[in-house]
């Protein structure tokens, strides 16, 4: 019962993390968020891996918000700056119903999707659905390569909730903390291309 | 020692260490023997078999080697497709230095390489979605420069390709589950209707592959040839497996029909968005668009040809993108354009460089005497023997790329003022493409010439093989 509480405090709390990132312009809070959605990620995922196992997705999941935002915060200070934007100007609104019917077709789609992975309960497949389907609207509003990493990111530790029901074996595990790291690094070469006037043409 | 070793491990350490030269050229060589080298011992070394060296001394390479309880196999059946992508991929790095981006292609693509032959090497054989994803990461450097900002294709590629992933690793999971129960036509489905889309969104089939022309304008011609040949043909190689392991998929009776209107897709599209476009570089995405198409129908065609005419389309496409992306990127180098109106009248300047690209684009489309003639023939041949009005889409599609090919050589003719003809570009650049053009035309009167490579190609799909 404890375990299954705990369960939906994770989803409510991965729904909060990814409807931030849709409407914070703060990258600051994006990446906050970020970390703390592994938390929800690490908990849905032990229920069917072993505790070690599934620490392995938190403390990536860490590395890579540590990528991100050390890469972020190294940019030039006038890029760091957040946007002066207080008012719910630029679509916020929009994106809030938005995720409002993501957030309501992930729960609609769940019951067909625990017919379909038996053994699996209800807060995990929530769960997964809810990062997917808001990391695919992310990835639908922006270009800008922080924003679109965070994006993917959020959609892969989806997937992976889900694939954590079926699949235990270590070398997914170790292969899928790979991408997600690549991710962070592709991130973080994205943020800081071009960046730097002094750099020339290589050749 | 082990096969892995010698073609995964080796090129993985070796991609490290190309970073090193400092001199493009240098790189470019060291990068294309070691592939070249890759390719001879994949084509003469036995593997599974003792080698005896002298009187005492004999070695053996094992085909397999266990990683995390998973193993990677390379067995002697695979050894011709190893050899024939290492070869190719040599005359990439060859040509790399020509291109001006010897010191990102070679390392990035001597990685990204290795990556790909272990996701094909992998036991089971779903893991390789992981492994092919890697390689996605790793080419994202090479299609944005460190001192350019990313723009809206690269930002695209990574996006389309990293979603296929979970499509093909869940949907390997429910091809476990239908192996177990044949009979249950609702989880086939679901099976195959995952595995498509993870499929569509790799191969970029239409209308997943916005990113292709758009990269072809923001990132160097050759870089996006590179992907564009590689990606896909692993692509392809991996979607065989798949073929190949599950029988029901192999039979399911839609398949034909799901191929071929897919492959018409690509080709009409490509082949008519090609003809309309007023920019060399998305003239040459489209066409590789067309290659995609070509290749998803020659697998239509598996139950007459089994993979004959998939292999025949190989080499020459790989060539024709080859040498189409070192003359785009030669004349982008020097002309900073490859816009219509920038070009005019570049025929007389690049006399070489631009027959080159013409020939590759005449190629494409399979014109007589050309490389791209004797498979797209055949693909043709056996498509209107199945379906009349699909073979006429497929001339639709190539009098398309003839379009786009003549109004190219219209532009490049059309010179502004009476001027002469000099050779532009320099001796290393005229030379690599003047051998590219002797063999789009060698290949094209003599296409035997390839048969003792491809004719052992098949069998490293023995329920393909026929």
């Amino acid at each position: 019962m404890t375990s299954q509480i705990i369960s939906w405090i994770a989803v409510s709390f991965l729904f909060a993390a990814t409807l931030s990132f849709l409407i914070t312009e703060d990258w600051r809070w994006s990446l906050t968020f970020l970390a703390l959605l592994y938390l929800g990620v690490f908990w849905l995922t032990q229920l069917h891996w072993t505790f070690s196992m599934a620490a392995v997705k938190l403390v990536t999941g860490w590395m890579v918000a540590t990528i991100l935002g050390i890469t972020r915060s190294a940019l030039d200070p006038n890029l760091v700056s957040v946007p002066e934007s207080s008012s719910w100007s630029h679509g916020k609104l929009f994106r809030i119903f938005t995720a409002a019917l993501a957030f309501f077709i992930a729960l609609s789609t769940t019951p067909t999707i625990i017919k379909l992975l038996p053994g699996i309960g209800i807060p995990e497949v929530t769960g997964s659905l809810i990062l997917m389907t808001m990391g695919l609207l992310l990835l639908g509003l922006t270009i800008r390569p922080l924003k679109v990493v965070i994006g993917l990111l959020a959609f892969i530790a989806g997937f992976e909730i889900l694939y954590a029901a079926v699949e235990n074996a270590t070398l997914v595990a170790a292969l899928l903390a790979l991408v997600n790291l690549g991710l962070a690094l592709v991130g973080a070469y994205l943020l800081t291309a071009g960046t730097d006037e002094n750099i020339g043409p290589q050749e | 020692m082990n096969a892995p070793l010698i073609w995964i491990g080796i090129p993985l350490i070796l991609s490290v260490l190309l970073w090193l030269p400092r001199r493009a050229n240098i790189t470019a060589l060291l990068g294309g023997s070691s592939a070249l080298i890759f390719a001879m011992l994949a084509w003469f070394l036995p593997i599974d078999i003792a080698i005896r060296v002298n009187a005492i001394f004999s070695f053996k390479i094992v085909s397999s080697i266990e990683i995390l309880g998973r193993q990677i196999s390379i067995t002697p059946a695979d050894q011709p497709l190893v050899a024939l992508l290492y070869s190719l991929t040599a005359i990439w790095f060859f040509g790399s230095s020509a291109a001006y981006i010897a010191r990102r292609l070679v390392p990035i693509g001597m990685a990204m390489l290795a990556l790909l032959i272990a996701s094909l090497a992998v036991q089971p054989f779903l893991y390789a979605a992981l492994i092919i994803q890697t390689a996605i990461l790793i080419a994202v450097p090479l299609l944005s420069p460190p001192e350019v900002k990313p723009k809206r294709g690269v930002i695209r590629f990574l996006i389309y390709q990293t979603i296929a992933m979970p499509f093909i690793l869940f949907s390997g999971w429910l091809l476990a589950g239908v192996e177990s129960s044949p009979g249950d036509i609702e989880l086939l489905t679901q099976a195959a209707v995952l595995l498509a889309l993870g499929f569509a969104f790799l191969l970029a089939i239409f209308p997943l592959y916005t990113w292709i022309p758009l990269l072809m304008e923001e990132a160097s011609p050759y870089a996006v040839g590179f992907i564009l040949w590689l990606l896909p043909n692993i692509t392809f190689l991996f979607a065989l497996g798949f073929l190949d392991r599950y029988a029901w998929l192999r039979e399911y009776p839609q398949l034909p029909n799901a191929l071929r209107s897919a492959g018409l897709l690509m080709v009409l599209t490509g082949g008519i968005w090609s003809a309309f476009q007023r920019h060399l570089g998305r003239m040459m995405g489209y066409a590789a668009i067309v290659n995609t198409g070509f290749s998803l129908l020659s697998l239509s065609l598996l139950a007459d040809h089994q993979l004959s005419t998939f292999f025949l389309l190989q080499i020459p496409q790989a060539l024709g993108l080859i040498i189409w992306s070192l003359a785009l990127s030669i004349l982008k180098i020097h002309e900073r354009s490859l816009e219509f109106k920038k070009v005019q009248g570049m025929l007389q300047r690049y006399p070489i460089i631009l027959s080159g690209l013409l020939l590759a684009h005449l190629s494409a489309m399979g014109l007589p005497l050309l490389a791209g003639f004797p498979p797209i023939i055949a693909l043709w041949e056996g498509l209107a023997r199945q379906n009349l009005l699909a073979a006429f889409w497929v001339g639709l599609a190539v009098a398309s790329l003839l379009t786009g090919a003549l109004r190219t050589l219209a532009v490049l003719v059309m010179s502004p003022k009476d001027e002469g003809w000099t050779l532009n570009g320099s001796w290393v650049q005229n030379t690599l493409i003047s051998i590219g053009i002797f063999f789009i035309l060698l290949l094209g009167l003599f296409p035997q010439i390839l048969y003792p490579l491809l004719a052992n190609l098949p069998l490293t799909f023995e329920h393909l093989s026929g």
